[in-house]
């Protein structure tokens, strides 16, 4: 689904991406972890095509297409989906108006009609049960004064609505209590199926208690240095990130 | 001949053939005096000093246009509201137009302003209130000397009148630039409640300048909300001077959208006369090309206890210029006054811009008075946010900028007219909003 080759990129200049290598089939978790300042963060938003990093060297394709020359709202519109980090508060746009015209933007790009308001009803009343958000809340103005966990619960709500292909979760478990961490992790792996795919950013083992991923991926100074299965995380959530430091200044 | 040689000379030729009414009469002769001294206001001037009206005043101005009665109502509807049943008071190249127009004289008075300076039975309300609210500037003066077509209401006391009316002023560009100076008296009794909605519309290429001017008295407790629409072409100029007068506990709303035009000047003053009155002022401008627009406000606060709300929201791309200079003032015996101002504007083009200018002169120490000016971009990373969820650049761009003006938006009292604004606003920005805000 995902396959990407000796990625570089930068950001004015700076070099924070050197040389990323990573395939995602459909129906696999992968989990990119590593240190503060790795990159994991500039991957998720060079993949989702966030214009100010500049690709300097290798690819992304995305089920076989190079995606580097695609708007982030065409990448969208194939199935690229980005949980962010650090939503953004958007005064004046309800929840639901603006998950409506995000669903009907991607049904025209793919030249459907609009959804029927009656199942667009239907649709975000179900979603919104599955991650247990309350009705009021998704005529309020999109993550304005929303909880740190109101605002992941909102982008796997999202996810949800909008069913991407590949889910990309930035640091989706910061700022969460234990019982939103499980809302959301249940909310994901619900959603998880043989078709789609599902990579998993972030510092700690604890989301991937809940997530469990196939493989998981040591990201430091912007190369993929270290790759396992599950019990890598369990390592790496033990040992700190130090050993694989020196195993690659070594 | 330049333009005001033109008008002072006209003025003879008027002045000779209408007017009867004595009160009128000096009312007039006083305010052409004003004018030959004064003349158009230059960028000397410090109201004026970031528009220019010079090259406005170039053109070679028609001031009593043709008549022209050739339009069809089919052709123009889509100006109107039209959707709901409103009274409607009509005018083309500043001339009534009958067939076009719905009047009434049932229990409430919604006619023309020539009847009414010319019949008797009006006489007592033009002596009370025709330029009574009216400042006695340059431009406010030369309408007022010239004043003889416009709409007439009066409601009077303890009536609420069901029917919003709409005002229209069309240029059918007969001649080869016109000008004209429609003028408006609004006079709503206690307890009375109206609303009115006022347009400007040429329908040809060829240069229009309206200086236009309207008073409006809301008495003990009326409700005065009253709609400009300002989506011209960008041959047509506006300057509009409206003056409201409230008395005590009245409420009145002026809501200015300013979409189009070559350059559009708006002069609001409030005055409260009277204790608990409650003063709103909103705007939303979206400009582009090489537009400008320019809101002057006033509002005075005389008596204790009152409030006023200005909003205004500016949104300008390519060359557009913006001006903003918002004057609250506050009497000494204007205590407990709460008054708020919020100027907010976002630049989409690095060649765009606004100069905005708050002004607070406040003599009484028991007062809230806030005011706050803003100029900023489009947010980046909301954009991207928006884009990562397959919203394309266009629409985002669109939504973030309905989010931007809907406290603006979201005041409109009548619903049709807050749809036809959402669909303008879509227009211009050319996209297509699957919902209302």
């Amino acid at each position: 689904m995902l396959k990407i080759n000796n990625l570089h990129a930068s950001i004015e200049d700076k070099s924070i991406l050197k040389g990323i290598n990573l395939e995602v089939k459909a129906g696999e978790v992968h989990a990119i972890m590593g240190p503060n300042g790795s990159g994991k963060s500039t991957l998720a938003s060079v993949i989702a095509g966030k214009e100010e990093y500049e690709v300097t060297d290798g690819n992304i394709l995305f089920e076989g297409e190079d995606i580097e020359e695609l708007a982030a709202e065409e990448r969208a519109h194939k199935g690229v989906f980005l949980s962010f980090q650090y939503p953004i508060e958007i005064p004046g746009v309800s929840v639901t108006n603006f998950m409506k015209t995000a669903i009907n933007e991607t049904r025209k790009a793919k030249g459907l009609e609009d959804m029927p308001a009656k199942d667009m009803l239907k649709m975000i009343r179900e979603k919104s049960e599955l991650l247990e958000i309350d009705r009021k809340f998704l005529s309020r103005s999109l993550n304005e004064g929303f909880s740190g966990g109101e605002k992941k619960r909102n982008e796997i709500f999202q996810m949800a609505m909008l069913e991407p292909k590949l889910a990309i979760l930035d640091e989706t478990d910061s700022g969460l209590d234990i019982d939103a961490l499980r809302i959301v992790a249940n909310g994901v792996n619900k959603l998880k199926s043989k078709d789609n795919a599902v990579v998993v950013i972030t510092h700690y083992q604890r989301l991937l208690d809940y997530i469990v991923p196939d493989f998981v991926h040591v990201l430091y100074n912007g190369r993929i240095v270290k790759s396992g299965g599950k019990e890598l995380a369990h390592e790496l959530e033990e040992k700190g990130y130090d050993w694989i430091k020196e195993e690659v200044n070594a | 001949m330049d333009l005001k040689e033109k008008l002072v000379s006209s003025f003879l030729a008027l002045e000779n053939k209408v007017d009867i009414d004595s009160y009128v009469h000096d009312v007039r002769t006083d305010a052409i005096k004003i004018f030959e001294d004064q003349g158009f206001p230059s960028k000397k001037e410090e109201a004026w000093k970031y528009t220019s009206l010079n090259s406005i005043l170039k053109e070679d101005y028609s001031v009593f246009p043709k008549q022209e009665n050739a339009l069809e109502f089919k052709d123009i509807k889509k100006y109107f509201i039209h959707d709901i049943d409103t009274y409607k008071i009509v005018f083309i190249d500043g001339k009534y137009a009958s067939h076009l127009s719905q009047t009434t004289h049932d229990g409430i008075d919604v006619c023309l302003m020539s009847s009414a300076l010319n019949k008797p039975k009006y006489q007592l309300v033009i002596k009370n209130y025709f330029n009574k609210a009216a400042e006695k500037d340059s431009l406010t003066s030369l309408n007022t000397a010239f004043s003889c077509e416009g709409a007439y209401i009066h409601i009077p006391k303890n009536k609420i009148v069901e029917k919003p009316i709409q005002i229209l002023h069309f240029s059918t560009g007969n001649e080869s630039a016109t000008m004209l100076q429609p003028r408006n008296l609004v006079v709503v009794g206690e307890n009375s409640h109206v609303q009115i909605l006022e347009r400007h519309q040429s329908l040809a290429e060829n240069p229009v300048l309206t200086n236009s001017v309207t008073e409006i008295f809301a008495n003990k407790r009326a409700i005065v909300d009253f709609y400009k629409i300002q989506n011209d072409n960008e041959n047509a100029t506006l300057i509009d001077h409206t003056f409201v007068k409230q008395s005590r506990e009245s409420f009145a709303s002026v809501h200015t959208f300013s979409f189009g035009g070559k350059l559009i000047r708006n002069n609001l003053n409030f005055y409260q006369e009277g204790e608990r009155i409650d003063s709103t002022l909103k705007g939303i401008t979206i400009i582009g090309n090489k537009q400008h627009v320019d809101h002057n406000t006033l509002v005075h606060h005389i008596e204790p206890n009152c409030e006023s709300h200005q909003d205004y929201k500016g949104i300008f791309d390519d060359s557009s210029t913006g001006v903003f200079n918002g004057k609250v003032l506050v009497n000494k015996e204007a205590q407990k006054t709460n008054a708020f101002q919020a100027n907010n504007n976002i630049l989409i083009s690095d060649k765009a811009s606004i100069n905005t200018k708050p002004q607070l002169e406040i003599f009484a120490d028991d007062v809230k008075c806030s005011h706050g000016c803003t100029i900023g971009q489009l947010d980046e990373s909301a954009m991207f946010y928006m884009q990562s969820r397959g919203i394309p650049e266009k629409e985002a761009k669109a939504l973030l900028m309905f989010a931007f003006s809907n406290n603006v938006l979201s005041s409109v009292k009548i619903p049709e007219l807050k749809q036809r604004i959402t669909k303008i606003i879509a227009n211009k920005l050319g996209v297509n909003i699957g919902f209302d805000l």
